[in-house]
């Protein structure tokens, strides 16, 4: 190797930019503070050690004593969790064909709803349910529409991504042979989103199902309710219990759901 | 070279293109400009040119699938220009059209496509689903896939039929249109040799049986020989061919390729 080409080798790192350098500094100072503000203590976790082990060691064996009670809140958190997907779905689809490129009526309704999905979203499950328990009272019917919400939020972006990315020909078809605009999304646009809508369902289906789980904490039904009173009480066996149906419920819910997804989205055979 | 065809008063022209011109928005040139030209009804009419010559997009202005900057086109005597989109349905759903690929919903049975190919005429939501349509439908869906020998395959999902096969279920949705008239964008282009030539000869004798006029774009030189009456070409924005096929060969039909 000549001089040459050992001049015109590249260094293996470049030299930082100074505002990059800064920037750095900037993120390790606010991350360090974080950490204070984020009440961060070894001390504190060493002291906490026994009473982990305390709890861990009163939640076995977990408690049989109210299982039928507790079986049935579990049910009732599905139920919760399905009706509020499906009226989720429902709601979904049409405003999902108002807010993609291809359909909607206008550019300002699809920005309009695209700004009120994203709102639906960003707002916390636990803030929808506190809403919901203070305006329909106590209960299931509070969660299920806090899930209604949850999945509208969820659904609708994500129909409204499968309906822009659908392959236009088929619609065009149909528009060229006259059929009306509904038609053509029910005919064409609809059916051929189809895996991608049934995708987003379950996977919609299995999110409401872990969300549903907390919001009894917040008296909103089904399961949370059970957890938060036995943890309250201090019966962790009860807790543990409960924790071991949820973990079942969401294994359970995947499993179907993975089946489904199968048996629904059938591949070219 | 221009041909001059009779046509025998309004009656006997089934599409007419007055002076149309296209140009995309961000693009310097036009497409084509000051296309004119009539098809009589029941003639086969083959559109040849280069790539990016506008073949598609003047079958596509025709059916204002995409608007025209200027000129008319007429359907008969039924202006299209200018319709409102609420009479457009109507007048689009006499004209046929198949396109290059074949763009079928392909997760439905190839008898819920074709039903679909009657929304042009009838608007009842129960043609959504071909389980609702009512019998006469069904039965008139299966007829049509008789004429394109495949009314074995009503049940089968569109996505496990050959490039062939599934270009003879457009044409059976096309023809559950009823249509006078056919617009064909390459309908063979994806297919291989045998495939097309079986589904250009559906068109030829579908045309034939029921005086249909055709019109398809193609880029095999031999179909337009075989399938056509008159060749229209484009080239470098206008329209350049307008012949008689008859007395025709290939290698003068080249020469818009040139």
């Amino acid at each position: 190797m000549n001089d040459l080409t050992a001049q015109k080798l590249p260094s293996r790192f470049d030299k930082p930019h100074a505002s990059s350098v800064l920037m750095f500094a900037a993120f390790v100072a606010f991350f360090a503070w974080s950490v204070a503000a984020a009440g961060i203590s070894v001390p504190e976790l060493l002291e906490g050690l026994p009473n982990m082990a305390k709890i861990a060691s009163e939640m076995v064996p977990p408690a049989t004593d109210r299982v039928v009670p507790m079986m049935n809140s579990v049910l009732v958190t599905f139920q919760m969790a399905l009706v509020g997907t499906v009226a989720g779905i429902v709601i979904s689809i049409p405003l999902a064909i108002l807010a993609a490129n291809n359909y909607t009526p206008h550019p300002l309704v699809r920005t309009a709803i695209r700004s009120l999905v994203s709102f639906i979203r960003t707002v916390p499950d636990l803030a929808w349910a506190l809403f919901f328990v203070a305006s329909v009272g106590l209960g299931p019917f509070a969660g299920t529409l806090t899930l209604v919400m949850d999945t509208v939020g969820f659904c609708a972006r994500f129909f409204a991504e499968a309906i822009e990315e659908v392959d236009e020909g088929p619609a065009e078809a149909l528009t060229a042979l006259g059929a009306s605009k509904v038609s053509v999304i029910v005919c064409a646009t609809l059916p051929m989103a189809m895996p991608s809508l049934i995708n987003t369902s379950l996977f919609g289906l299995e999110k409401a199902v872990r969300s549903s789980v907390v919001l009894g904490l917040v008296g909103a039904g089904g399961i949370g309710a059970e957890l938060a009173t036995s943890m309250e009480m201090f019966r962790y066996d009860q807790a543990a219990t409960i924790v071991l149906m949820i973990f079942a419920l969401v294994v359970v819910v995947e499993m179907l759901s993975s089946r489904a997804r199968n048996a629904l989205i059938q591949k070219r055979s | 070279m221009t041909a001059h065809h009779p046509i025998h008063g309004h009656e006997a022209t089934a599409l007419s293109v007055r002076g149309l011109s296209k140009r995309f928005k961000g693009s310097a040139k036009p497409v084509w400009s000051n296309v004119s030209f009539e098809i009589p009804r029941g003639q086969r009419v083959a559109i040849i040119g280069g790539n990016g010559t506008g073949k598609s997009t003047l079958l596509r202005c025709c059916m204002r699938l995409i608007e025209p900057d200027a000129g008319d086109v007429f359907f008969g005597q039924q202006k299209i220009t200018g319709l409102h989109v609420r009479h457009l349905a109507a007048s689009r759903a006499r004209v046929g059209f198949v396109f290059q690929k074949h763009n079928l919903v392909h997760r439905l049975s190839v008898l819920s496509n074709v039903i679909h190919g009657g929304m042009a005429h009838t608007r009842t939501p129960r043609l959504w689903f071909q389980s609702l349509a009512p019998k006469e439908i069904r039965e008139h869906a299966l007829h049509c896939l008789e004429q394109v020998n495949l009314a074995d395959f009503c049940n089968r999902r569109t996505d496990q039929l050959s490039g062939g096969q599934s270009q003879r279920v457009a044409i059976a949705r096309a023809l559950m249109q009823k249509p006078n008239m056919i617009f064909a964008d390459e309908p063979v282009a994806s297919l291989d040799p045998q495939a097309g030539e079986d589904v250009m000869q559906v068109f030829s004798d579908l045309a034939q049986q029921k005086n249909l006029t055709l019109v398809f774009v193609t880029h095999h030189l031999e179909h337009a020989l075989r399938y056509s009456d008159r060749v229209l070409g484009l080239r470098e924005g206008a329209l350049t061919l307008d012949t008689p096929t008859q007395g025709q060969s290939n290698q003068q039909l080249r020469e818009m390729y040139e």
